[in-house]
C-alpha cells in the first residue's frame, strides 16, 4: 500500500483555504511562537480536511505555504495519522470500531447494518457518495461498545437495529442523535448499579483501608 | 566528567555523551544502524541495545542514553545479546535475501552485523513486504524494499545538506522513505547518502553493478575538482578508476564528498589524450613522443624569448608548474601566469589569496560576509561547514553576491558592488555586525576578483577586513579567499606569475591576438578563450581533449590526478599529495616528466631527474612545499596597509565563475554522469526524458530497476 498512489494529480484538485478559514489559519498560527510554525501542521491539516473532506497534494502545498515548512514535513504528518483521509470520501464518514471490546459486543452486526443500508463495506464509498465506511481501531469508548464515529460524534451501545436506523437517517437526510442509542447516561451502568451498591463510607460497605495503616489494625490481612 | 564502566572497563566520559560514544572512546564496538556521529540521534533501529544498571530491567538504546556517574553497562551480557538478536530478526523480517545481486554486498552493515549478531536461521514464513522504487536523481539508485528505516539519509539531507526533501511517510509496516514528489535531490552532497545507507537501499547509480568491493584496490588520494582538496579514496580495478569515496579529514571534508568529486570520474575514461599529436596542414595527426618533443623544442628555441608565454590551468599540479616555470626561466621569458581567469590575486600578499581562517576555522567564526561567491556550487564541502556553523547559532550571515539559497538563512545585501564600498566605509549596518563580532569572517569568491575591477574589490575587502578587525589580530585572520581551481594556490605559492615586465593572462591573450606572442604553452589551460590565441603556435600539455587541445598545434598527453603522484595546495594553503591509483592511458606520462623530457630535447636539461628532486625544488621555492608539511598549512602573516588602496568599482553585479556546478573542468565536461546531472539539475529535465541518445536513456531506465525482493 502506497498512500502516494491514491493521490490524484494536484492539478485536478486545486485547494485554497476559504475566506472564513483564512481567519482560522491565522488564529492557529498565532498559537505557536515564531520559528515553531511546524507545530501548526496538525491543526491546519485538520482545518483543510474539514473544508475539503480529504488531504490532497494541493492541501499539503497550501499548508506548506502558510507554515513555511518543507512539503515533505507536511506530507509525513498527513500520511502518519490515520485520521487524515488521503483520498476523497463521502459526505458522511462512518468509522466503525472493530477492536476487541466492540467486536465482542457485536461490531460485526454494525457492519452488516451498513452493508444492508448503503451496500458498501470497509474502505468503500456508497454509490451516491453520501457515505464512506471505514474500519478503525479503538476510539476509547469501550464501556459503551460497540460504537462508531460519524463525523465528529460518537454513537454508542449499537446493535443491528439501532445502527440500521442511524444509517437510514443518514440516507434520508434526517438529523442524528449522538451518544448512547439505548439511553445510557454517559458511561453509567445501563439499567441499575451492579457495583458500589453499598455505602462505601461504612465498614459494611467495604470501606477500604491501606494495609499498613494503623486503622487496619496493623495486620495487613485485609 | 561522569565515570562509568562498560564491560568492566572504567570510562571517563564527558557529560552529555551517550553510552555509545563512551564505548567508542575505549574501542568497545556496539552495533548500530541509525546512529551516526555527525547526525542527530534518532534511536529508531534499536540495534545498539545494551544492559544498563541502574535502570529499568530492560535493555536500553546506547545511542540515546546519556552517560551518568556510576553507570554500569554490559554490551556482551546474555540480555544484551538476546535483545540484539531479536532486533536483528525483526530487521530481517522484511529485508530481502538478495545479497548476491545487491551492490552493497561485501560492504553492508546489515550483512556484517547479521553475521556477528544475528541468528543463523529465520523463523519467518510470511511474505516480505515490497516497496516501490523512488526516483532520487541520476546519482542515487534506490531499492527501497531493502530499507530498514534508519532515517540516516533523511537526517543527512535535512541537517548537513540543508535541503529538506526526504522524509519517511506512512507508519509502521507501511513506512517508506521518499521525497515529496518524485524529483531529484537538489543537493550537491546527495552522493553521501549512499555512503550513509547501512544497507543496499541507496546505492550509487553510476557505479551500479560495476564492481565488487573486494575486487578493487584502494588508494588514498585527494580530490582536485574543486579547491578544497577533499580527502578521497580512489577505488580502481585493473587500470580503471571505478569509484571515488570520501576519506576522513576533519580539517577539510569531515567524511563528506561533493557529488562532482565523487561522480565525475567516468570523465577520466572519455576524451583522453593518450598519445602525442602534431598539427599538420590544419589537422592533428598522431605522432611519437620524440617527434612531438622535437617540434616543441625546435619552436621554443627558434622563437625570441619575449614572444613565448605559458599558462597553467586549473588542474595543474605543483611539480609540473614549477618545472614549467623553471623552463620558462631557461627560455628567458617572463610571460607566465596561473590565473587563467585573470583574478586580481597578488602573489606577494599571501594573506590576500588564502582562505586564512581555514575550513575547520569557520566553526570558530561568529559573523560572515560572503562577497561575490556562491559557495554552494564553488565548494559544496565548505558550504556544508558554513551550514554546520550556522546551525550552532549566533552566526549572522550576509551575502553580497549572486546567490542566496545557500542552505542557510542569510541577509541578502543584493548584488551591487557599490554596497561593498558602503560596507568598507562603515555606512552599511552589516559592517557594524562584523565589527561587533570577535571573529568576523569575510569570504571573497573568484566571481568578485576575476573581473576588471578585481583589484578594487580586493582593496575594499581588505579595507573592510581591517576596519572590522578581521585582519591584524594575533589569533584570527578572517579574510578568506575561496578559490575554485585546485591548481591556483599552488601556482601562486610557487610564483607561477609574470616575471619582471611579463604579461599576465590578459596580456598574453592580447599579445597572441596581436601577434606579439608567437608561442603559447598551455599546461592544462582550458578555461581561456582559445579563439584569442590568434596565429600563435600552441602547445597543449594535458589529459583531456578539451578547448586547449582543440586549438593546439602540438599535444603532449599528460596524466590526470588519479594517475600521478602530484602535489596540490588547496584554498587554505594546505599542501597535499595525490597518489597514483592507475597508470595514465596509452602513451600519456606524468606531467613533470614531460617537461623534464622537453628540457632535454631542447638541449637545456633541468636539474631534476626524479620526483624527489622536483619536490626538493618545490621546497626551495616555497616553505609550503617543505618535506613533512604534507597536509599542513604555513599560515600567512597578514600585512595591514592595503587599506589605503581605493579603486573604482564597476556597477556590474558579481557573478559566480561556476555557471554549472556539474561541468567546471575537462574531466567533468567529459563525464557522462555529469552530463546527465546537467540535464536534470541545470536544464530541469525530469526523469524519463533524460538525454537525447539511447545510451543515456537506457542508463536512466536501468537505475529504476530494483529487486524483486
Amino acid at each position: 500500500m502506497t498512500a502516494a498512489k491514491t493521490i490524484p494529480d494536484r492539478a485536478e484538485t486545486p485547494f485554497a483555504f476559504s475566506d472564513a478559514n483564512q481567519a482560522e489559519v491565522a488564529r492557529i498560527l498565532a498559537k505557536y511562537p515564531a520559528g515553531r510554525e511546524r507545530s501548526a501542521i496538525l491543526p491546519l491539516l485538520d482545518l483543510a480536511q474539514r473544508q475539503q473532506g480529504w488531504i490532497s497534494r494541493s492541501v499539503v502545498e497550501a499548508v506548506t505555504a502558510v507554515t513555511g515548512c518543507p512539503p515533505i514535513h507536511v506530507w509525513e504528518v498527513a500520511t502518519f495519522y490515520t485520521m487524515y483521509n488521503l483520498a476523497p470520501i463521502g459526505a458522511h464518514h462512518v468509522q466503525i470500531c472493530t477492536n476487541l471490546s466492540c467486536w465482542l459486543r457485536g461490531s460485526d452486526e454494525v457492519l452488516r447494518a451498513a452493508r444492508d443500508v448503503f451496500g458498501v463495506g470497509f474502505g468503500q464509498t456508497s454509490a451516491d457518495g453520501t457515505v464512506t465506511v471505514s474500519q478503525v481501531e479503538c476510539l476509547g469508548a469501550c464501556v459503551n461498545a460497540p460504537m462508531m464515529q460519524i463525523g465528529d460524534d460518537y454513537f454508542e451501545d449499537l446493535d443491528y437495529d439501532s445502527a440500521k436506523a442511524l444509517f437510514q437517517a443518514i440516507k434520508d437526510g434526517r438529523p442524528l442523535t449522538a451518544g448512547s442509542q439505548v439511553g445510557r447516561q454517559c458511561s453509567a451502568p445501563q439499567d441499575r448499579m451492579t457495583t458500589l451498591t453499598t455505602d462505601p463510607t461504612t465498614a459494611e460497605g467495604g470501606r477500604w483501608t491501606a494495609p499498613d495503616s494503623p486503622a487496619a489494625g496493623g495486620s495487613g490481612a485485609d | 566528567m561522569p565515570k562509568l564502566t562498560i564491560d568492566g572497563i572504567e570510562v571517563e566520559a564527558e557529560a552529555g555523551m551517550t553510552v555509545i560514544q563512551a564505548a567508542d572512546l575505549v574501542g568497545i564496538e556496539i552495533p548500530r544502524f541509525c546512529y551516526h556521529e555527525r547526525l542527530s540521534i534518532a534511536g529508531n533501529c534499536r540495534m545498539c541495545l545494551v544492559e544498563v544498571k541502574p535502570g529499568p530491567p530492560k535493555p536500553a538504546a546506547a545511542c540515546a542514553l546519556p552517560v551518568a556517574e556510576g553507570m554500569q553497562v554490559w554490551t556482551q551480557s546474555d540480555l544484551a545479546k538476546k535483545a540484539r538478536k531479536g532486533v536483528m530478526e525483526f530487521l530481517l523480517i522484511n529485508h530481502p535475501l538478495d545479497c548476491p545481486i545487491c551492490d552493497q554486498g561485501g560492504e553492508c552493515d546489515l550483512q556484517d552485523q547479521a553475521m556477528a549478531f544475528g541468528s543463523d536461521r529465520s523463523r519467518y514464513h510470511e511474505h516480505k513486504r515490497a516497496v516501490t522504487e523512488k526516483y532520487l536523481g541520476p546519482l542515487v539508485k534506490t531499492a527501497m524494499t531493502r530499507c530498514i528505516h534508519c532515517t540516516r539519509c533523511v537526517r543527512f539531507i535535512e541537517e548537513v545538506a540543508g535541503v529538506p526533501e526526504l522524509g519517511m511517510i506512512g507508519r509502521g509496516e507501511h513506512s517508506e522513505i521518499t521525497s515529496y514528489v518524485e524529483q531529484a535531490l537538489t543537493s550537491e552532497l546527495s552522493g553521501n547518502i549512499v555512503d550513509l545507507c547501512p544497507v543496499g537501499a541507496l546505492t550509487s547509480a553510476p557505479y551500479a553493478f560495476h564492481a565488487r568491493p573486494w575486487e578493487l584496490h584502494k588508494v588514498q588520494s585527494i580530490d582536485v575538482l574543486d579547491a578544497v582538496g577533499s580527502a578521497i579514496r580512489v577505488d580502481a580495478r585493473g587500470n580503471a578508476v571505478m569509484r571515488v569515496l570520501p576519506r576522513l579529514n576533519e580539517e577539510i571534508n569531515e567524511e563528506w564528498l561533493a557529488d562532482k568529486s565523487r561522480h565525475a570520474i567516468d570523465g577520466l575514461r572519455y576524451q583522453r589524450l593518450d598519445r602525442p599529436y602534431v598539427r599538420e596542414d590544419g589537422t592533428l595527426r598522431p605522432a611519437s613522443w620524440e617527434e612531438a618533443l622535437r617540434a616543441v623544442a625546435g619552436r621554443l628555441l627558434a622563437t625570441e624569448p619575449d614572444r613565448i608565454a605559458a599558462l597553467a590551468g586549473d588542474l595543474a599540479d605543483a611539480e609540473a608548474m614549477v618545472l614549467l616555470k623553471d623552463l620558462m626561466g631557461v627560455v628567458g621569458s617572463p610571460h607566465l601566469d596561473c590565473r587563467q581567469d585573470g583574478a586580481a590575486l597578488d602573489p606577494a600578499d599571501r594573506a590576500g589569496y588564502l582562505f586564512n581562517p581555514t575550513i575547520a576555522g569557520i566553526e570558530d567564526a561568529d559573523a560572515l560576509l560572503i562577497v561575490g561567491s556562491d559557495p554552494r556550487w564553488e565548494a559544496p564541502i565548505l558550504n556544508a561547514r558554513i551550514r554546520k556553523r550556522y546551525l550552532m547559532g549566533g552566526f549572522p550571515i550576509a551575502v553580497l553576491g549572486p546567490r542566496t539559497d545557500l542552505t542557510y538563512a542569510v541577509e541578502d545585501l543584493g548584488n551591487d558592488p557599490a554596497t561593498l564600498e558602503a560596507l568598507a566605509t562603515g555606512r552599511h549596518p552589516f559592517a557594524e555586525t562584523l565589527a561587533q563580532a570577535s571573529r568576523p569572517l569575510i569570504l571573497v569568491g573568484q566571481g568578485a576578483l576575476a573581473r576588471p575591477d578585481g583589484a578594487a574589490v580586493m582593496g575594499y575587502v581588505r579595507r573592510l577586513a581591517e576596519a572590522v578587525g578581521a585582519v591584524g589580530a594575533d589569533d584570527w585572520t578572517g579574510l578568506a579567499v575561496l578559490h575554485t581551481a585546485a591548481a591556483r594556490v599552488g601556482g601562486l605559492e610557487l610564483g607561477f606569475v609574470p616575471g619582471a615586465g611579463g604579461r599576465d593572462t590578459a596580456g598574453i591573450l592580447a599579445g597572441a591576438e596581436a601577434g606579439d606572442i608567437q608561442v603559447v604553452y598551455l599546461l592544462g589551460a582550458d578555461e581561456i578563450d582559445t579563439a584569442r590565441l590568434g596565429d600563435a603556435f600552441v602547445i597543449y600539455q594535458g589529459h583531456h581533449g578539451d578547448a586547449g587541445a582543440n586549438r593546439a598545434d602540438v599535444i603532449l598527453p599528460g596524466a590526470a590526478y588519479t594517475e600521478k603522484n602530484a602535489t596540490y595546495v588547496n584554498t587554505e594553503g594546505r599542501m597535499q599529495q595525490t597518489w597514483l591509483a592507475v597508470h595514465p592511458p596509452g602513451e600519456a606520462r606524468e606531467d613533470w616528466k614531460i617537461l623534464r623530457a622537453l628540457s632535454a630535447a631542447m638541449g637545456k636539461p633541468l636539474a631534476q631527474n626524479t620526483i624527489r628532486d622536483v619536490r626538493a625544488r618545490l621546497a626551495e621555492v616555497s616553505p609550503t612545499f617543505a618535506p613533512g608539511n604534507d597536509g599542513g598549512i604555513v599560515p600567512a602573516t597578514s600585512t595591514p596597509g592595503f587599506a589605503a588602496f581605493t579603486g573604482r568599482l564597476e556597477a556590474t553585479p558579481f557573478a559566480s565563475p561556476v555557471r554549472n556546478y556539474y561541468m567546471t573542468d575537462p574531466i567533468s565536461r567529459a563525464s557522462r554522469t555529469m552530463a546527465e546531472c546537467t540535464d536534470v539539475f541545470i536544464h530541469g529535465k525530469t526523469h524519463g526524458t533524460t538525454g537525447g541518445d539511447g545510451g543515456l536513456t537506457a542508463a536512466a531506465d536501468s537505475k529504476r530497476t530494483g529487486t524483486d525482493g
